[in-house]
């Protein structure tokens, strides 16, 4: 399946920030915060579950961010962020009314309309929860639409749980399955204890009937996919969201190459059975 | 002065006073006229007046890490082989301002880059060079995404080729399929066959247009004889020949031992990529002024040999030296094909000739095609 990036406009650009002003801050968790944006000009921003932005903060630089917002919600643009570096950092310092530059959205989406009929079932792994939000919304919107649906989400202590209020709204629905486990439990956690390839051991699901949206650490969607199909779910029913460095996010600065691939425009969602050999490159 | 009618379009002869003419012709039109120049001990492309700017009586020597600019024993203007880079920095600049932003209260203000810029006229590339301008056009030429400031450059420029009538030993255009004769991407293509003088052919109406209004000759049979002589020469002289089955493939062999050999010479320097005339990565820098009111963004030519071209939060994901020149050479040979459909390597030779350890694009492959053949029999 080939899918184009929805284009800022035909005769724009694509290295120049549309501005947006910032309506609201949420902190989700110590490190990591939900900002809600606005356009500046009024544009409606449209996007599809899975895809990112480049968000460009005055003077300090730009960094690719996963949409983390409802996408039949134009109202507006959300996107979750973990500060773990400068320009992160410096979003994170960001308040209501500041300017942001947005460039996007860019990149490929989670297949929601092909999964159609099937089971969904979502794998996510700390703040990787945040890219497949938008598909969980879809789905959510589309329930019957769907066969099952289940979210196995893992963090790495109870602590670390993002959007963990909606989470446990998600958890108290009577038509989707929310499991979630911890590295390291903590307080009065009781719950499960493990890396979240140990839930999609559990199943839950019919193999046969599934697709898998899978997001997180490298290292963990590598051992997601590989329990996926270990289940039984075919490769080509296995879809993940890569992470590289990118400068531009429309495949002109050449830093997001994984392999034949331009993470920023053949991905960041990538259909498992095109990419499997990839992962056991190191260094690639 | 005898002339030819040039607008059917059939070769002509131009002599050292038609080239002044053709000059001074682009010039006149508005072209910001580049050519070959000599400086800092190389042949380099740069702005030129006339045809007094060009290297009369120079050629140069190249060999894996060295490059030697001589003094021929003829006066041609064009006896080198390739200037030490490419026209890359011409269409695509090593430093460009993507725009500038202004503090306006609690928000800012972008400014796009405006401005004219003069329309270039190329006078001298080879068919090498204008291979890779064609490569890169592709990749800025995305449907989607496309680079504007480069399309707008390309298309407005006027390409005088000039075909090589000889090759340098690290020279292997012909196993790449570019070259040596230029057969696209010109408007006028020239082959200088003896004593300042050319063979002229139209390559567009744009071509053909300026060319009518030059005082040509037409060509004898001892200047056509030249001709197939000269461009026969720049064929057979090639010093090297890339495998290119090997080269395709090298993305299937990310674990071959090569990888450890190549790593334990390679400096990563990144001279290889700046040299290239395709390779079109590029990373970004923000600026901004003490005030703290005014910020630039700017592009510039970056390297996949920098241990920093492939952070992400967590580090790098290729720190070692093995890992980026595999990317380097597997991109540039292999995965090119799937992201562009042909070869990213034009066989110019300068990431030979540049390298300072010699490192040879042509002789790592070779060596990875010669255990090939081991392994399969």
């Amino acid at each position: 399946m080939t899918m184009t990036a929805h284009s800022l406009a035909e005769d724009r650009d694509p290295m120049l920030p549309r501005l947006f002003r910032v309506e609201k801050v949420r902190r989700d968790l110590s490190d990591t915060f939900t900002m809600e944006l606005l356009a500046e000009d009024g544009w409606e921003f449209v996007f599809r579950p899975g895809q990112f932005n480049m968000l460009y903060v005055f003077g300090v630089g730009e960094i690719p961010i996963s949409i983390s917002g409802d996408p039949a919600d134009r109202s507006c643009l959300v996107h979750t962020t973990r500060a773990v570096g400068q320009v992160s950092q410096a979003l994170n310092a960001l308040k209501a009314g500041d300017s942001i530059g947005v460039r996007g959205p860019f990149g490929t989406a989670w297949p929601v309309e092909s999964a159609y009929g099937r089971d969904l079932v979502f794998v996510a792994g700390g703040v990787g929860l945040a890219p497949l939000r938008p598909a969980i919304y879809h789905a959510m919107s589309n329930r019957d639409r769907y066969g099952r649906v289940m979210v196995l989400y893992g963090a790495r202590t109870p602590e670390d749980i993002l959007y963990k209020k909606e989470v446990e709204r998600w958890r108290g629905r009577f038509d989707m399955d929310v499991l979630v486990t911890v590295d390291r439990a903590t307080g009065k956690w009781s719950g499960n204890v493990g890396v979240v390839t140990n839930l999609v051991m559990k199943g839950g699901f019919d193999p046969q009937q599934a697709t898998a949206f899978i997001c997180g650490p490298e290292v963990m969607m590598r051992y997601g996919a590989q329990a996926m199909e270990k289940r039984g779910v075919g490769r080509d029913h296995i879809w993940l969201s890569m992470e590289r460095n990118m400068k531009c996010g429309c495949g002109l600065c050449g830093h997001c190459q994984w392999g034949p691939h331009f993470v920023c425009k053949d991905g960041p969602v990538f259909r498992y059975d095109r990419v499997a050999d990839l992962f056991s490159v190191s260094e690639l | 002065m005898p002339g030819v009618d040039a607008s059917n379009g059939a070769p002509a002869i131009l002599d050292k006073d038609g080239l002044g003419q053709l000059i001074a012709a682009l010039r006149t039109k508005g072209y910001r006229v580049v050519g070959p120049r000599s400086a800092d001990g190389a042949i380099v492309y740069d702005d030129i007046d006339d045809i007094e700017d060009l290297p009369a009586g120079l050629g140069d020597e190249t060999e894996g890490g060295r490059y030697r600019l001589r003094k021929r024993t003829d006066d041609v203007l064009f006896g080198y082989t390739l200037g030490a880079q490419g026209w890359k920095r011409f269409l695509y600049p090593p430093r460009q301002r993507l725009f500038a932003a202004r503090r306006q209260g609690a928000g800012f203000q972008v400014e796009a880059e405006e401005g004219e810029e003069a329309p270039m006229a190329f006078l001298g590339p080879r068919a090498c060079e204008l291979a890779a301008v064609a490569l890169q056009a592709r990749v800025f030429g995305d449907k989607t995404f496309p680079d504007p400031g480069y399309q707008a450059r390309l298309a407005a420029a006027f390409v005088v080729a000039v075909e090589c009538g000889a090759a340098a030993s690290t020279c292997f255009c012909a196993s790449m399929g570019t070259g040596p004769e230029v057969t696209s991407g010109h408007d006028i293509r020239l082959l200088e066959i003896k004593g300042q003088r050319f063979l002229a052919e139209a390559g567009s109406d744009r071509g053909r247009e300026i060319l009518t209004g030059l005082s040509l000759s037409a060509p004898t049979a001892a200047d056509l004889k030249m001709v197939a002589a000269a461009r026969k020469a720049a064929r057979a002289g090639q010093g090297r020949v890339l495998d290119r089955d090997t080269a395709a493939a090298l993305q299937s062999m990310p674990d071959h031992p090569r990888w450890d050999d190549v790593a334990a010479r390679c400096l990563s320097c990144g001279n290889c990529t700046m040299v290239c005339p395709t390779c079109f990565c590029t990373t970004v820098e923000d600026v901004t002024d003490l005030s703290g009111d005014h910020a630039e963004r700017w592009r510039k030519w970056d390297s996949c040999f920098s241990v920093e071209f492939s952070y992400i939060h967590g580090g790098a994901v290729r720190t070692e030296a093995k890992s980026r020149y595999r990317q380097w050479i597997t991109h540039k040979l292999s995965t090119w094909a799937d992201q562009f459909g042909s070869s990213g390597c034009v066989g110019c030779g300068r990431c030979i000739t540049w390298c300072p350890v010699g490192i040879d694009i042509t002789a790592e492959v070779a060596a990875i095609a010669a255990t090939r053949k081991g392994t399969q029999g």
